[in-house]
């Protein structure tokens, strides 16, 4: 017996709409965040994570609603993220009806929002999200939606960041996001090797085998895509059944 | 009717409270020892902090009653954190007393596996029990914990695994609880919510 890796839908939200970037940027309209969070829990989905890309304080309250709407639609986990500085903004959010919390760039900026929001929701509502680019012969962190360098290991960063409470670690590939060219499988391995808490691998993702090849090779505990499955480029029930068939641990849907 | 959901100010209390609404079941939340002694049904959903959960339940007066209710044979259901404070003690928080409904005590799960323990997870079934009822064996839950109730014994219904095998679902007399949620297991865990409702009609 086993714990099942998670398939993990994402919707980057931008008020009440849901957009998709490739390369974090060029952003186009991929529908409405509810419908597409019932369909993804009808669907099998694991959990479902919604990000913020707009993460702006005047936007706060349209995203809010937007998790109460997504929230109202699932028997399963939400994530949900971008923008959250303090704890009192954790806390709206989880509020409106997340399970989890993400933080980036703001903990980044001051790490103590990791422990301060861990100690008060506990280590398994705080999932702290890095944007990793490759240079060289490591990876750096990109903050503020991947459009400036951090100056920080991903590495070091996300050691750091679980031992200040963070219950998991969401690794987006900056080189791969919206390629749909494979997930990085160096980089996902690098962390979850280093780490005590599960990992979720991102960008990149478009056939089966990448699933079959971050679970494996890349050590993923859990593996996020968006456009594939807004698109229905790939069903979640056909990516289980495929997982399944090569001894992977997933939850097949009913 | 009604089930009554302690709310201590953390907590999943949203979560929970849509998963009823779902079934059809009406329920409120008590945050004063009055709404305890006087509820049908009562339901402690939980997540975050052993030591939070125990300090709001003690700043909100609710530890009382809330035992008393439970001894008095109210059914009761605790997820998650809701489990665990049934116990005597936690080692999240050493130094907190916990509701001693159970005598163990609660215990991290062991450092050689990834942790928190996140994510579906099925159950290794001990024995029959009405909280299963119409649950497929293959079934899987959805979890989110480090600690939990390792030490198991005749309350044990159902056990998990996860570094070591620990207790998923307890039942003594009219006292339920689990360490999953049901409140976001999908289908099966709308099942055990379902069955809880039944169990206390």
């Amino acid at each position: 017996m086993s714990l099942a890796r998670r398939i993990i839908p994402c919707l980057d939200v931008d008020g009440d709409r849901v957009m998709k970037g490739v390369n974090f940027v060029r952003l186009r309209d991929a529908g409405d965040p509810a419908k597409l969070a019932a369909r993804y829990n009808a669907e099998g989905a694991d959990e479902l994570v919604v990000l913020d890309i707009a993460a702006s304080r005047d936007q706060r309250p349209t995203f809010l609603e937007t998790i109460r709407r997504v929230a109202a639609e699932l028997a399963i986990p939400l994530t949900a993220g971008g923008g959250i500085r303090s704890a009192e903004d954790a806390r709206s959010v989880l509020r409106a009806g997340a399970d989890k919390i993400t933080v980036n760039t703001a903990a980044v900026a001051r790490p103590a929002l990791i422990s301060e929001t861990s100690l008060e929701f506990g280590a398994q509502a705080v999932v702290l999200a890095i944007d990793a680019k490759r240079a060289g012969d490591q990876w750096v962190v990109m903050v503020r939606g991947g459009r400036e360098p951090a100056n920080r290991d991903a590495i070091a960063w996300a050691k750091e960041g679980v031992a200040l409470g963070a219950g998991e670690i969401l690794v987006t590939s900056m080189d791969r996001d919206g390629t749909q060219s494979g997930f990085d499988t160096a980089l996902t391995a690098a962390i979850s090797s280093a780490v005590s808490v599960p990992v979720i691998a991102s960008g990149g993702a478009k056939l089966p085998a990448h699933f079959a090849e971050i679970f494996t090779n890349g050590r993923a505990d859990a593996a996020l895509a968006a456009s594939i499955f807004h698109d229905q480029i790939q069903s979640i029930r056909e990516l289980k059944e495929f997982l399944s068939a090569r001894g992977i641990p997933v939850r097949l849907p009913c | 009717m009604k089930i009554t959901l302690l709310d201590y100010g953390a907590g999943n209390v949203a979560s929970v409270e849509r998963a009823l609404q779902r079934l059809g079941a009406a329920s409120q939340r008590a945050t004063a020892p009055e709404c305890i002694a006087s509820a049908q049904a009562l339901l402690l959903p939980g997540v975050g902090h052993f030591e939070t959960l125990i300090r709001a339940l003690d700043a909100r007066k609710l530890r009382a009653p809330l035992v008393d209710a439970i001894r008095g044979g109210v059914p009761f259901l605790g997820i998650c954190l809701g489990l665990q404070a049934l116990y005597a003690a936690s080692d999240e928080a050493p130094e907190l007393v916990g509701l001693q409904l159970l005598p163990e005590r609660v215990r991290s799960l062991p450092p050689v596996v990834k942790l928190p323990h996140m994510g579906w997870n099925r159950l290794l079934v001990k024995r029959k029990s009405s909280l299963l009822e119409g649950v497929a064996a293959d079934s899987f839950f959805y979890f989110a914990h480090t600690y939990a109730a390792i030490d198991q014994r005749d309350e044990t219904v159902a056990a998990c695994n996860h570094g070591t095998e620990f207790v998923a679902v307890l039942e003594k007399e009219s006292m339920f609880a689990v360490q999953f949620h049901p409140e976001k297991s999908g289908e099966a865990g709308a099942q055990v919510l379902r069955n809880f409702l039944r169990l206390c009609a």
